[in-house]
């Protein structure tokens, strides 16, 4: 079980979910995602990580509600949780310095974008940041990758906020006007995603993506998240999933990423009408098995004062100590 | 010897049959096939055993299991002590007694087997672990005195368990780490419920548990913690990686990311770990296969389990494209069988060379060649020869690849100086499964590729065995911090 400590909505629809999962915290890097499930019926879902804070032993999630678990996730509040959580996994990004970076990002790509942002920031390079909407109310994380970048601009496709347009429009004039971009990462949804890396194409200038292919296992193991690069099958969760924008094949990544578009409109249906069906089955802290970290880790400071009892109390709360 | 029976009266009985259900309701449900012995058809089996003084089948078994003395107590009627007697050797009978191709291990060993059916002994093994099983009480081995060591075991696979049971009755003290939220491994994502019920495999890790051994599932090993961790902060004498093997290998052909073409790992895992035949239920979809065509790639036990496993999703026409014969077929004769009874069909000697999508990307055939045989290769088996010209379309609308998987990197990845062979697989000693890292051990399909549950059991046994001599040889983390706080003593 992994307490979820605080959930707050960002806009309509998305919420932002931070979870107490002390290893995963402690071991993040900018890129890296975990797969979730919310009960013991539920599905495995990848879910990039927004940020993390190893000293309270917790992760941020940023999590758009458009099927029926990423709505269920949404639907949960602090001191509920979730039944497993496993990462972090994929490859981390790339940080070093590379000059002049431009992060594209769109919807709620932004929150993946985020964390590669700040640490390319970090590592010395110049970050000019471009984020994209549908409009104002979905612009969500601006503030946060304005601190994360030297310039900023938002595009709205409505206009009701920032310029008019689609994100790409704003690179198509740094790409007019100069200086040279050293690295374009595009995170986003597919089209955006692939109007970027044509974009870029012609100018040559590297271009990342990170890929949101459906995944089970999130280790290799399953093959379903494969994505064609360069004509070779890769698998998002080992070999990326960030890839080289110009190799991706878009076309399969879309077509592949619908293949369950029927049994997720079930899914959602039955839900919308039955949603205690599924929040009953939501784990609550105090019946799930103890956290062994906190009694094995006491350094990490993970154990909540009102908790202590309740998991020492519990049969398996055997303190592993090696040194008794 | 207790068997009242002279060997000429012993070998009249017949091998009894094991009861199965009918292909008819089999095709409809996830229902297991085999249906065990009855008692009495156990007694009978049992009382064919000729009681060998050498036992071949016992060399036969690559765990070691007692097969002589287990029958005897079949024979006996004492079908606790039995399982008892089993489970020295071991720790997942019920699974084996499933599972294990032993017409090529014990009984292919069996004496019996050079003039008449060899005995029955996984029929027996299945049969006193269900028995245990069902009478509620199981019987564990008492452990050895706590030596204060402590093992990581990576992967809650047969390799895992196997040798995270064998080094928790050395005293030991084991944590297995899963990377999935249900420990297994392969026996709870890969294997189906109709060959294997998830219920039995729970029951059998539960024993485990009941034996002091920790399951920490959620976790990565390479990417939650690393090999360096569990030997430092996490303060491990020792590792055991048995991870299993990992990324599918696909055909490589045009097509092969088309919708509804699916790795046997991907489709297998979705219907056994995520109970996807019973989505909206459960939320895990799988591809919808019901009143449609389903083609698995492949001719080994996980291509059998696939196929079936789309029959029983109700696929109207199910086949397995193999592209030598029936003959070179690895999978198990039985399980060719049953296949046949529930109405698979077999297009042997073809193989696809292209799958074929409609506007939406999804599959609608597989462009197949047919092939013939020429000279055996490495395996001994004869390599199938393409026939030029020969193409034609077999129209298809889920198609499962079953080719076997390559080494998955992320242990090897992420550990330093720890050797690989050329495919990827970690490089161990057969013998002692040491690899080149002090402490860290490996075995199972992880170091040998594809592979069996028992082999990988045998790999579990060889490994604690190792690792048992291993760690009475160096000073516990608690005796090693007693002598770094009194330097001086």
């Amino acid at each position: 079980m992994f307490e979820i400590v605080e959930s707050r909505p960002l806009g309509p629809d998305v919420k932002r979910i931070v979870v107490r999962a002390p290893r995963v915290a402690r071991k993040q890097l900018p890129g890296q995602f975990v797969i979730v499930r919310v009960h013991d019926r539920g599905e495995r879902i990848p879910l990039t990580i927004c940020d993390s804070d190893g000293g309270a032993g917790t992760i941020t999630l940023i999590v758009q509600g458009i099927g029926k678990t990423t709505r269920l996730i949404n639907a949960l509040e602090a001191g509920q949780g979730l039944l497993d959580v496993v990462g972090p996994l994929g490859n981390p990004s790339e940080i070093r310095v590379h000059g002049r970076v431009v992060v594209v990002a769109g919807g709620v790509g932004v929150a993946i974008a985020l964390p590669t942002a700040r640490a390319l920031k970090d590592a010395g390079n110049h970050v000019d940041a471009i984020l994209g909407a549908r409009a104002k109310d979905l612009v969500i994380l601006e503030a946060e990758l304005r601190a994360a970048s030297h310039t900023c601009i938002v595009t709205t496709d409505d206009g009701s906020h920032g310029r008019r347009g689609l994100v790409v429009d704003p690179l198509r004039e740094f790409l007019r006007t100069g200086p040279p971009m050293d690295l374009v990462l595009a995170i986003g949804p597919i089209p955006m995603m692939r109007s970027v890396a044509e974009a870029t194409r012609e100018a040559a200038i590297p271009t990342v993506v990170s890929l949101n292919s459906i995944m089970v296992d999130g280790t290799g193991m399953c093959g379903g998240c494969r994505v064609v690069v360069g004509d070779q099958a890769r698998f998002a969760c080992v070999d990326g999933p960030e890839f080289d924008a110009h190799q991706v094949d878009f076309g399969v990544l879309a077509q592949r990423n619908a293949m369950y578009r029927d049994a997720e409109r079930v899914a959602l249906e039955r839900f919308r009408e039955h949603p205690e069906r599924d929040l009953e089955r939501v784990p609550r802290p105090l019946d799930s098995e103890p956290c062994r970290l906190a009694q094995r880790h006491p350094e990490w400071n993970l154990a909540a004062g009102d908790r202590t009892s309740a998991e020492s109390s519990h049969p398996d709360a055997i303190l592993r100590d090696p040194t008794t | 010897m207790t068997n009242p029976l002279k060997p000429k009266e012993r070998a009249k009985i017949p091998r009894q049959e094991m009861p199965a259900e009918s292909a008819d309701l089999r095709r409809s449900g996830f229902c297991e096939v085999n249906l065990g012995l009855t008692p009495l058809q156990a007694h009978t089996e049992a009382s064919r055993c000729i009681e060998c003084a050498h036992p071949k089948c016992v060399e036969g078994c690559p765990v070691g299991v007692k097969v002589r003395e287990f029958a005897q107590l079949v024979q006996e009627g004492d079908f606790a002590a039995a399982a008892a007697k089993i489970r020295e050797d071991n720790v997942l009978p019920a699974v084996t007694g499933r599972v294990c191709p032993q017409e090529h291990q014990c009984e292919g060993a069996c004496i019996l087997g050079k003039k008449l059916a060899p005995l029955g002994i996984g029929y027996l093994e299945r049969f006193v672990a269900d028995y245990e099983r069902n009478a509620g009480h199981v019987s564990l081995p008492a452990r050895a005195p706590a030596t204060g060591k402590r093992v990581a075991v990576v992967g809650s696979g047969p390799a895992g368990l196997s040798a995270a049971g064998d080094l928790t009755l050395k005293g030991h003290d084991v944590t297995v780490f899963e990377a999935l939220h249900e420990p297994g491994g392969v026996l709870m994502y890969g294997i189906p419920e109709f060959r294997l019920p998830k219920e039995i495999v729970r029951s059998e890790i539960d024993n485990l548990r009941r034996m002091g051994i920790v399951f920490e599932t959620n976790i990565v090993i390479g990417k939650t913690i690393t090999i360096d961790e569990l030997l430092g902060e996490e303060a491990f004498d020792a590792v055991f990686v048995a991870t299993g093997a990992g990324l599918p290998k696909f055909l490589g052909v045009p097509g092969e990311h088309l919708v509804g073409v699916y790795s046997a790992n991907e489709f297998l895992t979705r219907v056994n770990l995520m109970n996807a035949a019973r989505f909206p239920e459960f939320d895990e979809p799988v591809y919808a296969c019901r009143d449609r065509i389903a083609a698995v790639i492949g001719g080994g036990n996980t291509a059998l389990d696939s196929v079936r496993t789309a029959l029983r999703l109700g696929a109207r026409r199910t086949l397995v494209i193999y592209r030598r014969t029936e003959k070179e077929m690895p999978a198990r004769l039985e399980e060719v069988g049953h296949a046949k009874e529930e109405g698979v069909e077999f297009l042997t000697l073809a193989t696809p060379i292209a799958f074929l999508g409609d506007e939406a990307g999804r599959l609608r055939a597989a462009r197949c060649r047919r092939m013939g045989l020429g000279d055996p290769d490495a395996t001994g088996r004869r390599s199938p020869v393409p026939i030029e010209g020969s193409e034609f379309d077999v129209p298809m609308d889920v198609a499962i690849i079953a080719l076997g998987t390559g080494a998955n990197p992320l242990i090897q990845r992420s550990t330093p100086n720890l050797d690989t062979d050329r495919r990827g697989y970690i490089a161990a000693d057969p013998e002692t499964l040491r690899t080149s890292r002090p402490g860290v051990f490996a075995g199972g399909d992880i170091v040998t590729g594809s592979a069996t549950v028992i082999l990988a059991m045998g790999a579990g046994r060889r490994a604690a065995a190792s690792i048992d001599a291993f760690l009475r040889n160096v000073p516990s983390r608690s005796e090693q911090a007693v002598a770094a706080a009194n330097p001086g003593s």
